[in-house]
């Protein structure tokens, strides 16, 4: 096979293809997301989509157990959710190869916050290799599943947003077949981890980390490149790549596996080198290896925060950078925002117009605390919105404004069903509005357990999430069009004013599913009496004419789903044929 | 070309527009040249509705996948208020093109924000060649192709075979769409020619 053009995330899902992986199952989390996507159509394996990371690294678990090869996938917060198994799954090693593709987020181009999951490793004990691009992610994958195997634990692969959403040139091979693991035999002292096995597994997991030690410390994956000694660089992942550029001359030694170190390998190149830097993105987990170990880092003028170039490297170094040309006055930002036609817009401009409360939760409804709905005021992790809308009700909410939940289908399928319980175990009163839009749609439409639209398309079931919400024991739960604000409105203000824990689902397909445009509004001028209504929609085909202060409509970015409509008191929008304007362009 | 033989293009733009199809074209191009080749793109939130920057780097060699204010050679905006925002990121010396439609950000729309005029003649200041990528794609039968109009543009200052372009655009847009696709690289070609925009 010739090289190929493969970003990170396609070259991992390659490795586990080739690597023999049988099983592939994960939770959408950017930069994760194209991983398994990728996985789910190569020949001869079986993906899905588990609702949250803890059961997908439990699915994988119970390959591994019954003797196949299986590859996890997620983001970084998503291993905080699969945290609980991954600690003892260490314990009790694997038996089919299990590789957890972690994608980490420097930069937060997409995320909450920003966590190095190389800490999770050492944390939990388990190794981690670093790719630094395409080729490398592919390899390193093949690798994980043979060392899992070898050495009995489960194997993390941490990819950054610089290595997953990257293309580079990759020679792929063949799909081999993963080595027979022998017949199962039934083992408690290996698989149950009660305590007295457990303390056991403790011990051995030691012994396991110190082979692994052992083998780090002559593996090819990690690399020392002698040049120039008076410069020595410890790196790793993309890194690497931004020093190289950065620093040609300078020596450097690669770590390709982050946990374990190897202490020898280290001191020795330590030693050679006139002065030991570290760059590292987001944390300063090598550094702080390094000088666990001993060794003498000498600190480089690199913040800790965000993400790396080869430019930051430089200027940490003292090297001279281009004279740039002076910045022109700021542009205005370009933040994010809901689609024309989003079914989330109704229901966050009532939020506002009620001067609720919003605790809110993750996915594309969380721009709905952006200008102008400006209408939640929380958003902590997957989940979190009903939690936290029953800890503010316990003690009597925000004064007169009311407090409200609002979170999504798959969020509420990942975690949020277990929050909903805990309210109504505990006598909970409160609203929580679920935004059941048909999709996962933040990380570009994957199926979930509430739309029942699987990862390889197979016959499945769709949750009744009416039925599920009243299984739960909630006393007052309806289904609700948001697409029509006057029931969006009247549905909540009856259920704000209900004394009991009341559920509305607002049940409309994301716009981006609906494929046939109806034809779209224009603004009457003679109508418009620039209230300025339509324009706090923050629609994005609805704009406030800066000389006359009239709203008008960008017909070519309009669908004609009709919101305006429904908010404006004057009659001031009406159907106007298709556009002939080119997409986007605004020509004023 | 830059230090080690190596060539930075930034291709920068708003959500929708193409931008990363445009630079996958790029990237292969460069690979079936026989050159070895990065390409690195953000998405996430950026598919909805903002700012799109792609950073392509090929030569004999390339290591990072990312670039620094200053660096590049060639930026190709899609955009105005995108080339305003990047505009630092082209080294002295470097080419500059500039689609000029304009695509008004949410705090614009809602009247929070002023506009921001006379972007044009500022980017003329620094050396900008404009190509009316909108209006030529629609001459060449599709809207959406003003992407593949800025290729053809850029491609006046590559070093690649027209060939290899012809057959990684053929490959890669809808098959449908092959032939309006095929014009607006034309068109995008006969623009830079016409506008002397390969410096």
């Amino acid at each position: 096979m010739s090289r190929i053009l493969l970003s990170g995330n396609e070259a991992v899902a390659h490795g586990a293809w080739q690597a023999g992986a049988a099983v592939g199952v994960g939770y959408p989390g950017t930069p994760s997301t194209e991983t398994l996507k990728h996985f789910a159509a190569l020949d001869g394996v079986y993906a899905e989509w588990a609702p949250n990371e803890k059961v997908a690294l439990e699915v994988a678990a119970g390959v591994s157990f019954a003797g196949a090869r299986s590859l996890v996938t997620m983001k970084h917060v998503g291993l905080n959710v699969a945290s609980d198994p991954l600690f003892t799954l260490a314990y009790t090693g694997v038996r089919g190869g299990l590789v957890i593709l972690v994608a980490d987020d420097p930069g937060m181009h997409s995320s909450q916050n920003e966590q190095d999951s190389r800490n999770y490793a050492a944390f939990a004990r388990v190794p981690v290799l670093e790719p630094s691009d395409s080729s490398e992610a592919l390899a390193f994958t093949t690798e994980a599943f043979e060392l899992s195997e070898r050495f009995d634990i489960p194997v993390i692969v941490r990819s950054t947003v610089r290595v997953s959403h990257a293309k580079s040139l990759v020679e792929p091979g063949e799909r081999v077949t993963a080595p027979a693991t022998g017949e199962y035999a039934t083992d408690p002292a290996k698989w149950v981890m009660m305590p007295g096995m457990a303390k056991r597994r403790r011990i051995d997991l030691d012994r396991r980390i110190a082979e692994l030690t052992e083998f780090a410390e002559t593996s090819p994956l990690n690399v020392v490149e002698y040049r120039d000694t008076s410069i020595g660089i410890v790196c790793s992942g993309v890194c690497y790549q931004h020093v190289r550029e950065a620093m040609p001359e300078a020596s450097v030694l690669k770590l390709g596996i982050g946990f374990p170190m190897a202490p020898s390998l280290l001191s020795e190149f330590a030693s050679r080198v006139d002065v030991l830097h570290v760059v590292e993105e987001a944390d300063a987990y090598l550094a702080r290896s390094l000088r666990q170990l001993g060794l003498v880092v000498t600190d480089l003028p690199l913040l800790p925060a965000g993400e790396l170039s080869p430019g930051a490297i430089r200027t940490a170094f003292g090297l001279p950078e281009p004279t740039l040309r002076e910045a022109e006055e700021a542009m205005p930002p370009r933040p994010p925002l809901m689609c024309p036609g989003c079914p989330h817009r109704p229901v966050f401009d009532t939020l506002r117009r009620k001067r609720a409360v919003v605790t809110g939760d993750i996915g594309c409804y969380t721009l709905g605390a952006l200008k102008p709905l400006a209408a939640m005021d929380s958003c902590v992790d997957m989940g979190a919105s009903i939690g936290m809308a029953h800890g503010a009700e316990l003690i009597g909410g925000f004064g007169k404004r009311p407090v409200v939940a609002v979170i999504g289908d798959s969020t509420f399928a990942h975690s949020g069903v277990t929050g909903l319980m805990n309210t109504v175990y505990n006598g909970g009163a409160g609203t929580v509005l679920i935004l059941d839009n048909r999709i996962t749609a933040m990380t570009g439409h994957q199926g979930n357990p509430i739309n029942g639209i699987t990862l390889q398309k197979r016959d499945s079931h769709e949750v009744d999430l009416e039925g599920l919400v009243r299984a739960l024991g909630v006393p007052r739960v309806r289904v609700v069009d948001p697409q029509d604000f006057e029931a969006t409105r009247s549905a909540l203000e009856e259920e704000i004013d209900a004394e009991e824990l009341s559920v509305v689902i607002y049940k409309a397909p994301c716009a981006l599913l609906i494929k046939e445009k109806q034809d779209p509004y224009a603004v009457i001028e003679e109508a418009c009496t620039k209230c300025g209504v339509c324009i706090k929609l923050g629609c994005p085909a609805i704009g406030k004419d800066e000389m006359t202060s009239r709203a008008y409509v960008d017909t070519s970015v309009c669908v004609g789903c009709g919101q305006c409509v429904q908010v404006c008191k004057y009659d001031a929008f009406e159907r106007t044929g298709p556009s002939c304007d080119f997409k986007g362009a605004d020509r004023r | 070309m830059s230090a080690r033989n190596v060539t930075t293009v930034m291709l920068c733009g708003v959500g929708g527009q193409g931008t990363i199809l445009a630079a996958d074209l790029l990237a292969k191009v460069a690979a079936g040249s026989g050159l070895d080749v990065k390409l690195s793109e953000v998405h996430g939130m950026s598919q909805r509705g903002g700012s799109v920057d792609t950073i392509v780097r090929f030569g004999d060699r390339v290591f990072s996948p990312v670039t620094d204010p200053g660096m590049v050679d060639h930026l190709v905006a899609f955009e105005i208020i995108e080339a305003m925002r990047n505009v630092h990121y082209v080294r002295p010396g470097g080419r500059l093109m500039v689609n000029p439609s304009s695509i008004r950000p949410l705090p614009v729309l809602t009247g929070e924000l002023p506009p921001p005029h006379g972007l044009q003649a500022i980017l003329a200041e620094e050396n900008a060649v404009f190509i009316d990528a909108d209006e030529l794609a629609c001459e060449a039968g599709s809207p959406k192709s003003a992407n593949v109009v800025l290729m053809g543009a850029l491609s006046i200052g590559l070093d690649f075979e027209e060939a290899v372009w012809h057959d990684v655009i053929s490959r890669r847009v809808p098959p449908k769409t092959v032939e309006a696709n095929l014009r607006a690289f034309a068109l995008g070609r006969e623009a830079c020619q016409r506008g002397e925009c390969a410096l």
